[in-house]
């Protein structure tokens, strides 16, 4: 097992020195000088040499690439070119809601999609199963933002059951905190649930067909423990690359629906960057985030193995 | 595209496998089914409204008219007015061009790209091993990010917007073809091919292109629906096309600070984005089953 994380690991190393190799290369696209940006309108071009200096900008390409990888590595993200503050101390601050909204929507996704899926393959076929189905590709076309508005037009306008936006910490008590959360994570969970509903379905129904299924049935085990012990525990490997494959995915989900609620989370942060030419921020992050994706991946690859033995790699 | 035996022996009670099938093919009766024909209509629809946009009732989309800002529905302006004064309608018609010409844009360049990148790494062991590192790589960014990002810096025309998201969706383009090339490469008519002495280029082009283009007809549609979805979220979020230019991304970003007042600006567009992405989903469903059945497990 340790052997396999190992493995796992240094596998990892070239893909996370390639995403570091293209967010580098891509931000160099910019055209404008980040020197200027940072010394502003009225610096004189003595002014902007010393700051491109004092930022490594002059150096040649590869050397500034090692050094701000190298940088990275021990948690030094740089420091936002706007505001001056650490990247890190930047992303602590919103890590919080992000990670809230984030854990909030991954658990209500499978604690609605497994059983979704496994009632559509228990009645498949029946109108349930397809009324589920044609649910599913609505989950999954309608974007998130849209379904963010419409709740709010329903919750927030007409029925004054939710406050419209914003976000409080869990800190200042769980009822607000939930009221505030509860609207964001139901519009971000939809389309996962779609996808892992489906995908949950699909694996139970192929389970179903295999020969011990037939057996349990014939030595007169229940539906239920039929269903849950033997389909779902052997359909698992898909359920669980999908679950992972979501997770990976409500990265941009995040920052989309943080928009609309109005969340000062990381998605937010990468918007406020973005419109800010804050490129270093947006260096960080997307580093950060790519980084966070991979080492997903990784667990789930152990995650496999845990989950059925006879996985080997 | 179902490979039927021949051999079947002649005195079997079993139905003559080696008889030519009858009736319509599965891909007929597939888009037969009535969600497809509904999708169909709406899709034909959109495109209607990009294509004759200036004929069906519509004003200038960008005109501003203060004095008539956030009006609700009149005979004048059919769907109300923006914050700007702008005729929501015509906004909402032209948006469609925009949509539609990003889908088609980002599908082309990502199935070009992926295409040619993707039958190159599956025909040649070098070529794969540095492609699929590079493809993990970029698969690992957040496609929303990159494709923000792009746009941010590269400047907010059509053409950057194109590339800023065509690029995260080529490695699944690539991963699919390799797949798809892979999997014939030790075919016997591949080996009879290289027996023969081929050259590459025919070789890519009589023998492995064919194999790829049913599973890339489906994989774009889902790309086209992708894409659109997409470009309204990018400008949604102001990273798309400047705001005076008619999107359903952008209708949606100016109608945030009015939606109490006015929902409808968030919400009509947000139909049709909706329901164009749901149609075009709906459509690659029905011909990925009607193509190959098998191709449900890869795409």
């Amino acid at each position: 097992m340790a052997l396999l994380v190992l493995r796992r690991l240094m596998a990892a190393i070239p893909v996370l020195f390639i995403v570091a190799l293209i967010v580098f290369s891509v931000l160099r696209l910019a055209p404008g000088d980040p020197a200027a940006l940072v010394a502003g309108d009225n610096a004189s071009p003595e002014q902007v040499a010393v700051i491109r200096q004092s930022m490594g900008l002059d150096r040649p390409v590869l050397e500034q690439f090692a050094r701000w990888l190298g940088k990275a590595v021990q948690g030094d993200l740089g420091e936002s070119l706007i505001s001056s503050q650490p990247v890190s101390t930047l992303v602590a601050d919103r890590l919080g809601p992000s990670l809230s909204l984030a854990i909030c929507t991954i658990v209500l996704s499978v604690a609605v999609a497994i059983p979704l899926g496994v009632v559509a393959a228990w009645k498949q076929g029946r109108p349930l199963d397809r009324a589920l189905m044609a649910g599913s590709v609505l989950g999954f076309s309608v974007p998130v933002f849209i379904i963010g508005y419409v709740l709010i037009f329903v919750f927030a306008r007409t029925l004054h059951w939710l406050p419209v936006q914003g976000y409080q910490p869990l800190s200042e008590g769980i009822g607000a905190f939930a009221k505030r959360l509860l609207m964001p994570t139901v519009a971000l969970s939809f389309p996962y649930i779609a996808l892992i509903a489906r995908i949950v379905r699909t694996s139970v129904m192929e389970v179903m067909g295999e020969d011990f299924i037939r057996t349990a049935r014939a030595k007169g085990a229940p539906e239920r423990v039929v269903l849950l012990r033997h389909a779902l525990g052997n359909a698992a490997v898909p359920i669980v690359t999908v679950i992972g494959m979501s997770v990976a995915m409500l990265i941009g989900g995040v920052v989309v629906t943080e928009s609309v609620f109005n969340i000062p989370g990381l998605g937010r942060l990468v918007l406020e960057s973005v419109q800010g030419r804050d490129f270093t921020v947006i260096q960080a992050l997307i580093l950060l985030f790519s980084v966070v994706y991979v080492f997903l991946n990784l667990a789930i690859d152990v995650l496999y193995v845990i989950v059925d033995p006879r996985i080997r790699y | 595209m179902s490979t039927m035996s021949v051999s079947t022996p002649p005195d079997a009670a079993v139905p003559d496998a080696a008889a030519p099938a009858v009736g319509p093919s599965p891909l007929a009766l597939a888009l037969r089914a009535w969600p497809v024909r509904i999708a169909l209509a709406v899709l034909c629809l959109v495109v209607l409204m990009a294509i004759l946009a200036p004929f069906v009732g519509t004003t200038n989309p960008t005109r501003i008219d203060p004095a008539f800002r956030l009006k609700p529905p009149s005979a004048a302006h059919w769907l109300g007015t923006d914050g700007f004064g702008r005729d929501v309608y015509s906004r909402l018609v032209y948006g469609a061009r925009i949509s539609l010409i990003v889908g088609t844009g980002v599908v082309l360049l990502a199935v070009s790209v992926g295409l040619v990148v993707g039958v190159l790494a599956g025909y040649f062991r070098v070529v794969d091993a540095i492609v699929m590192r590079v493809m993990d790589g970029m698969m690992a960014i957040p496609g929303i990010l990159l494709a923000i990002a792009l746009v941010a810096l590269t400047g907010a025309q059509v053409t950057t917007i194109l590339v800023a998201i065509a690029i995260p969706e080529v490695p699944r383009v690539v991963r699919l073809v390799r797949s798809v090339v892979l999997g014939i490469r030790g075919e016997a008519f591949v080996e009879a091919a290289q027996t023969l002495g081929t050259r590459v280029l025919p070789m890519i082009g009589r023998h492995l292109l064919p194999s790829t283009l049913a599973p890339l007809l489906v994989l774009g549609t889902y790309i086209f629906a992708s894409a659109i979805m997409t470009e309204a979220v990018l400008s949604f979020l102001g990273a798309g096309l400047p705001p005076q230019t008619p999107t359903w991304g952008n209708l949606m970003a100016d109608g945030r600070a009015y939606f109490m007042l006015q929902p409808g600006i968030v919400l009509y567009p947000g139909l049709l984005v909706s329901m164009l992405v749901l149609s075009v989903n709906v459509l690659g469903d029905a011909l990925r089953d009607g193509l190959d059945p098998r191709m449900a497990k890869r795409i």
